[in-house]
Order: C-alpha cells, then sequence, then structure tokens
C-alpha cells in the first residue's frame, strides 16, 4: 500500500474537461492500464484519489497533481508511460513518485497570464499593467460562494511578476499564492479590465507553470 | 477554427462537449482519406454519444479504409448563438473542419421532434436546406434512423434516406458514391443509381399527386427507382460489428456506461409500437459473444457500469446464462450490471434481485393500459397478476419506489380504462402494506402517463390521434381518481405529443411548415424548455395546412399513406388483421409461441428465429 503523487499535463482540448469530469476521466485511465487503486471502505466503495488543486475550466497546466493509492508494488519510473496510453487528447503524465510531502505545503503558483490583443498591444499598456501591480493593493470584485459580490485585495496574493511584451500579447509570468487564500490567476486579467478599462485584451489565456513551496523550490 | 472557437467556449455551459479529443475519438490523416464523411446527430453531445447505433456506424465507417467518419451534434442554444455571431460554421469534433466541406452528410434520425434540429444544422453549416438547390454531388445529405420510415416530411431536404439498419447499407452507398466521385458522376446520376441499392430511397425519384381532400392519389416512380424501397437488416448478429472499442466521453453523457445489445427485433408485437415492428425479424447475439464482448468493453472504456439492450431484454433466450457469464466478472472489476426494459413477471424480478447489489432504488414497469381489455386491445400481454407478483416480490425484496407508465387515448380506450390506472395505482399501495419487508422508508409510487401517437407501420397506423381537448379531459378524469397520498402523478405535456402525432404521419408537404417553423426558430424541438406549439401552428396557418389532417383524421384501409413506398417488410395486410383484432380484444401470440405471418420471415428465407 503506498501513496502516490501523478504530475500530469493538462493542455489543448482537454482544458475544458471539468473538475469532477477529469476525476471520473482518471478512474478510467487507471481501469483501462489495469492498476488497482485502494478503494474507499462502505457500501459504494470508490479508487481514493485526488487532485491538489483544482484547475479552472479553460486554463492549461503543466503541472498538475493526482494522489492516489495503490495496492502492490508500481514501477514509479514506469507509470507515466503507460498510463499515456489511455489517455484522452491533452492530458499526458510527466511523472511518478512517492512518497508524497503534504499538500499544504503547497504554497505558491507560478503561471502565465497572456493578454492577447488582436491588433496589437496597445502603446504604454505593459508599463500600465505593471505600475497597477506595482501598487500596495489592488481591488476586484468576486463572486463569493454565496453568490453575491464582494470586494477582495489581490495584490497580496501577488508575489512576484514579470511582464514581457510580444506582438499581439502582453505575458504576465506571475507567482501567485496557491492556497489559504490562493488567487485565480485569471484575476489579474479582472484587475486589468476593472483599472485600465482602455488595455482590455481581446482574450485572456492562462497556464499554470509550476508548483512552489514556500521557499520557492518546484514542490513534488 | 480553434482560434475562434477558444474564444467563444469560456462563454458556454459545459464547453467539453465541443471540442472532441475524447479517448477513443478516430483521429486519421488527411492524406490517406478520400472520403469525408461528417456524421450528425440533431440533438445534443450528450443524447448523442448515448446511442448505440451511432456508435456502431462510427466504428463501421471508420473501418473503411480511405473513409473517415467525424461527429457533429446540434450545439445548445448558447453554443449557436455564440457561433453564429463569430461566424463559426458547424464543424466536425476530431477534425474542426467545417462540415459543409465534407463529401457526405449524414443524419440519424431516431425521431420526429429532431428534424429541426437537422434543419439547423444544415443551416448551421451555410448549406442550402433544400436538395434541389444544392445542386452538386458533394456534400451529398443523406439520413437514416427509425424516423427515416416515413422520410417525408423531410423529403425536400435530405439526397436520400436509409432504411432498416445501416451496418452493410452505409458502406455501399459510400463506395458508390467514391466511384461516382473518381468518375467526376452528376448528382442525379449517383441518386438513380444509388436507388437500385436494397434500402436506399431517393424521395426525388418519386413523384406524389394528391386529391382534392388532401390525401394522396398516387405515388410514381422515376427513372427506374423500385416501387418500394425495402428496408435493410444485419442477418447474423454474431458477425456484425459491435463496437467493443468505443469513445468514452471526457464529461458525462446520459447512457454513460457500456451497452451490450442482446438481441434485435422483439417478439411482442404490441400493437402500437413501431419499433417492434419495424425491428422484425428477431435476430440474438450469441451468449458467449455477449460474455467476451462484455468483458472487452469494460477493460477497454474503463466504465464501471454496464447495461443490456433490447426492446425486451427478458425475452433473451439465454438471459441467466448470460448474466451468469458476467457476474462474476462484474463484481471482480467492481461494475454495475443492470438489466432495463424488463417485463413485470416474476422470471425478470427474481434476475433483478439478483444483481441488484446495493441502493434499491427504483423500478419500472410499463403497463401501459389500465385494464386487461385494453392491455389485450393493444396486445400488451401483461396480467395484472403478472404485476401483483412481481410487486410482491419487488416490495418484499426491499424496493420501496415503483413507477407505472401508461398512455392515454389509445384507440378504443374509455374511461373505464382511464379510472383501470388509478385502480392499478392504488392496487400497488395496499401490495406495498400487505408485503413490504420494511415500512419504515414509506412507498412512492409514480403513475407517468403520456399521449398515445399513432406511428406508420403499426396497427394504428390509420388510427386517429384523440383531440388535445379529449387528452386533456382524461388526464383530469385519472388526476381526480388518484387520491392515495402515496401515489404522484406525472403526464405528458400534450404540445410535443401532438405535434409528433403531425410528424410522424406526414407527407412531403410538411416540408414547407418544417420550414417555416424553423424560421420561426424552431430548433431543438425534442426539449421542453426550447418547444413552443405557436410557431408550429403559425406555420402550419402561414402553409395553408390544417395540422389536424394529419394527427386527428381516421384513415381508411384503402388510403394510400404517405410512406407507402417504403417496405419494412411487415405487410399491410397484417397489420389491418392487427388492428381489427385490436377492436376485438383478441391477442395475437408472440412470435416465440406461434408465427402468426407478419411478412418479416421473408428475411430469413420463411423460417424467422425460434429461440
Amino acid at each position: 500500500m503506498a501513496k502516490l503523487r501523478l504530475i500530469f499535463v493538462k493542455e489543448g482540448r482537454a482544458v475544458y474537461i471539468s473538475h469532477l469530469d477529469l476525476l471520473r476521466t482518471f478512474q478510467r485511465v487507471f481501469i483501462r492500464e489495469g492498476l488497482v487503486l485502494r478503494h474507499s471502505q462502505g457500501f459504494h466503495p470508490h479508487p481514493v484519489i485526488s487532485f491538489a488543486l483544482p484547475l479552472s475550466v479553460g486554463q492549461a497546466s503543466e503541472c498538475e497533481i493526482l494522489d492516489f493509492e495503490v495496492t502492490e508494488n508500481v514501477d514509479c519510473a514506469a507509470l507515466p508511460d503507460r498510463l499515456n496510453r489511455f489517455m484522452p487528447e491533452g492530458i499526458r503524465a510527466v511523472s511518478c513518485a512517492g512518497p508524497v510531502r503534504p499538500v499544504r505545503d503547497l504554497s505558491a503558483l507560478r503561471c502565465q497570464v497572456e493578454l492577447v490583443y488582436d491588433n496589437g498591444v496597445p502603446e504604454g499598456a505593459a508599463g500600465a499593467v505593471a505600475a497597477l501591480f506595482a501598487g500596495e493593493s489592488v481591488v476586484i470584485q468576486k463572486r463569493t460562494k454565496r453568490k453575491e459580490m464582494a470586494d477582495v485585495d489581490i495584490r497580496p496574493m501577488l508575489l512576484s511578476l514579470k511582464i514581457s511584451e510580444m506582438q499581439t500579447s502582453l505575458c504576465l509570468e506571475a507567482e501567485v499564492s496557491a492556497q489559504n487564500p490562493g488567487l485565480n490567476p485569471a484575476l489579474l486579467a479582472a484587475a486589468v479590465e476593472r483599472y485600465l478599462p482602455q488595455y482590455t485584451p481581446d482574450f485572456v489565456r492562462v497556464r499554470r507553470l509550476e508548483t512552489l513551496t514556500a521557499d520557492g523550490r518546484a514542490f513534488r | 477554427m480553434y482560434k475562434k472557437l477558444e474564444r467563444i467556449l469560456p462563454r458556454v455551459q459545459k464547453p467539453a462537449r465541443y471540442v472532441g479529443g475524447e479517448y477513443n475519438a478516430v483521429m486519421k490523416d488527411k492524406r490517406d482519406v478520400d472520403i469525408r464523411f461528417a456524421f450528425c446527430f440533431p440533438d445534443t453531445y450528450e443524447i448523442g454519444m448515448s446511442n448505440l447505433g451511432f456508435r456502431i456506424l462510427y466504428g463501421v465507417m471508420n473501418g473503411m479504409s480511405g473513409v473517415w467518419c467525424e461527429r457533429a451534434f446540434a450545439p445548445w442554444t448558447d453554443m449557436e448563438e455564440e457561433m453564429r455571431r463569430a461566424d463559426i460554421p458547424l464543424y466536425a469534433l476530431e477534425s474542426g473542419d467545417p462540415v459543409r466541406d465534407f463529401d457526405i452528410i449524414g443524419f440519424s434520425i431516431g425521431y420526429e421532434m429532431a428534424y429541426t434540429a437537422m434543419l439547423n444544422m444544415l443551416d448551421l453549416s451555410g448549406l442550402p436546406l433544400h436538395s434541389e438547390q444544392r445542386t452538386a454531388l458533394t456534400p451529398l445529405v443523406v439520413a437514416g434512423g427509425t424516423a427515416m420510415y416515413n422520410a417525408e416530411p423531410v423529403a425536400d431536404f435530405i439526397d436520400l434516406a436509409l432504411i432498416g439498419e445501416g451496418e452493410e447499407l452505409l458502406p455501399e452507398v459510400i463506395e458508390l458514391y467514391r466511384r461516382a466521385k473518381a468518375e467526376k458522376w452528376e448528382k442525379q446520376r449517383f441518386l438513380r443509381a444509388a436507388a437500385q441499392i436494397q434500402g436506399v430511397y431517393v424521395p426525388s425519384l418519386y413523384t406524389v399527386s394528391y386529391h382534392e381532400d388532401g390525401t394522396i392519389s398516387a405515388i410514381v416512380p422515376q427513372d427506374g427507382a423500385p416501387e418500394k424501397a425495402v428496408k435493410r437488416v444485419v442477418h447474423d448478429m454474431d458477425k456484425s460489428y459491435y463496437p467493443i472499442k468505443t469513445i468514452v466521453p471526457s464529461t458525462e453523457i446520459v447512457h454513460d456506461r457500456v451497452t451490450l445489445e442482446v438481441f434485435r427485433g422483439c417478439i411482442r408485437g404490441c400493437r402500437f409500437c413501431q419499433a417492434g415492428y419495424v425491428y422484425r425479424p428477431v435476430r440474438c447475439r450469441s451468449k458467449d459473444q455477449l460474455v467476451r464482448y462484455g468483458q472487452e468493453a469494460i477493460r477497454d472504456s474503463g466504465y464501471q457500469e454496464m447495461t443490456l439492450s433490447s426492446l425486451s431484454t427478458s425475452d433473451y433466450p439465454e438471459l441467466v446464462g448470460l448474466c451468469d457469464g458476467l457476474q462474476e466478472f462484474c463484481e471482480q472489476h467492481h461494475v454495475n450490471l443492470s438489466l432495463p426494459s424488463l417485463r413485470a413477471d416474476n422470471f425478470s424480478m427474481e434476475l433483478m434481485q439478483r444483481l441488484q447489489r446495493g441502493r434499491k432504488a427504483g423500478l419500472t414497469f410499463a403497463p401501459e393500459a389500465g385494464t386487461q381489455r385494453l392491455r389485450d386491445a393493444i396486445n400488451k400481454n401483461v396480467t395484472e397478476d403478472d404485476l401483483t407478483e412481481s410487486l410482491k416480490t419487488a416490495f418484499s425484496g426491499g424496493w420501496s419506489a415503483v413507477k407505472l407508465y401508461f398512455m392515454l387515448g389509445l384507440p378504443t380506450e374509455t374511461d373505464e380504462d382511464v379510472l383501470g390506472i388509478a385502480e392499478m395505482a392504488n392496487h400497488a399501495v395496499h401490495t406495498w402494506r400487505e408485503y413490504a419487508s420494511n415500512k419504515n422508508r414509506g412507498v412512492r409510487i409514480t403513475v407517468s402517463t403520456s399521449w398515445f401517437v399513432p406511428k406508420p407501420f403499426t396497427a394504428f397506423q390509420w388510427e386517429p390521434q384523440i383531440t388535445m381537448e379529449e387528452y386533456e379531459r382524461r388526464v383530469k378524469l385519472l388526476r381526480q381518481a388518484i387520491t392515495a397520498k402515496a401515489v404522484t402523478y406525472n403526464w405528458h405535456d400534450g404540445d410535443t405529443s401532438f405535434l409528433e402525432a403531425v410528424l410522424a404521419r406526414g407527407d412531403r408537404r410538411l416540408g414547407r411548415v418544417l420550414e417555416a417553423a424553423f424560421r420561426r426558430g424552431a430548433k431543438l424541438d425534442a426539449w421542453s424548455d426550447c418547444f413552443d406549439l405557436r410557431r408550429w401552428l403559425d406555420a402550419f396557418a402561414a402553409c395553408g395546412l390544417d395540422p389536424a389532417f394529419y394527427a386527428n383524421r381516421a384513415r381508411t384501409r384503402d388510403e394510400i399513406l404517405p410512406w407507402s413506398m417504403i417496405s419494412c417488410h411487415v405487410s399491410d395486410a397484417y397489420l389491418w388483421r392487427q388492428r381489427e383484432l385490436a377492436y376485438q380484444s383478441i391477442t395475437t401470440p408472440d412470435c416465440r409461441t406461434r408465427c402468426s405471418g407478419c411478412g418479416a420471415n421473408v428475411v430469413e428465407g420463411g423460417e424467422c428465429w425460434h429461440g
């Protein structure tokens, strides 16, 4: 009996698979591979698997984390390739290891928020965006769990930010707080829309790049 | 295409159903392909992907070399709006290429309410709706499925219909098309040649003329088209394709499980049931093959649910053996095996009890009518005793929720028959009181009634549907008669059933009505939240046609019915005989007990299946 952790990529067409659907998808991938997972006890046993940090629908990621338990010895190094034969397009396991570090140690995410401007990045956008996030607080409106709108200051959850300008996009590479509370990187774009409406992008692409511990090292 | 799609997908509900990329979706290199087939389902992804026939034909076509079959479904209203605004035409999920660029566009049409969704999909593709306006061979628009036994309402829109089962027929049509494309045939030449293939019906090759009263005076085939387009069937189920390796959607669909088709056809011959007549004769898959397919399909898909499917699964001769063969595997692999469409008899109940592990959620029975007289008239050979015995077993076995399905408006129905439904429900409550193993949970009896829709190729194809007022009166009568607190009564919305009755037995003049209703916004009529009868009534008025002519009129024996150029092997003489027996409440034994000479045995050279 061992607790294992799978790191996988979710991109392309697979970004539209919701959290619950992804759970079902992985349960089936394990069955196709013939890997027996530990099941919950009780009347309706189900495999014990969980994702560390649910990813919003539409966002891509290079560092998704799936924790599961197996009942027999497993060759971790070989597992990603074994599983990849049975994945839907856009999901790809990259590594597997165990035993695992507790998820509470996952403190930050490095991610890329791409602000796309179809007619080219407007003059002054890069500087204005940098200045916006250099401030002490950036309050935006966010829908709460009770479906009310509430003011949230996202600035304290933004740990670092690098901005690079391409021809038709501004690329924000940000480190954001991962949990308790965590920041959905898409809200960086929401802040731009609120405070710099003249620089509202035509489209926003979000991609998780790496999970980090408090001391800035890769979380595995 | 993806660049444009990416912009709109964040704004629509359940975007995963619009992108493809699922496990086992077939991807091919376009350079290896000379025929591209867009397989369109005129309903949502969740419905279409739940259709076993759709999966079978997807597998059959992709098994052909040089053919790439891709899928397209009707977008939900939010997605459709976004697509139209962003100028994205209907596209196929596998490649993302526009459907209008395909060689053949094929619709699978299970029932009449999908017609406008088909028109909407053609329109979203940017294609002219009318067959005659698409003058080139490519793209060819074809349609199959049960609704095509009367293709007349869509005769103006499709180039040809495929009658019956498509496993062999569709490849033959594709091969002919391949030749026509290579030799650069005109569309007309192709259609004339296609009409010679058994199972192909080319509406444009038949001229229909009418009497002054609106009934048909003649149907005349042109250019060598056959007098009757005769349905195709698969002869040997064991040799026919079964999709072991099939697409596993990445988002939840309606029937999200492995479906094992145990047989086709039905031995029962319920007189209202179109499927029961048009899928004749009964053809079984062997038990051993089913056990193997079931295990392989579970291993390949990773599903943990499996269901046995057919028109009446308790009639599978080797059902116990089949369940024995699957049970151990299913238990070992945490697979839940379920058996829908069981008859209300004891044998089925015992089987249910054996297989049902854990939750005993609900059981459904379909007595269809409230009195024995009417059940005999419709040839639903279930007795009240059968039902009582089944309920006893169910209640003593721990079930506490039972659904009972009935139809209102069946031919010969009287108020006594309607009230009989309430009596059956009350009787069910009494049975529960007497036999329930655990009374603490209470009991829930749900009575559901639908409004009978007469369909082509049934014993009731000549019958009028009762009027809306009369239907509503009978609903009210039943509602007042159901007094027990434990009984809930649901009835089907009348508007949909009325239109279904119009379209089911419609002639090709309804094409104009379909188009007019579509132009007024009808496009997902199978969904009650999108359906509006007023649009249709306006459309009828605009076209100068009366829907009651189609729904509420009794046909005479000698009337030329709009679908007379189609044959499902079951003869009109037989159907009329069944109708007369219905009026005398005389039952017809099932096909296994005695052959009653319907005509379907010509398929097997005079010998039908005996189990």
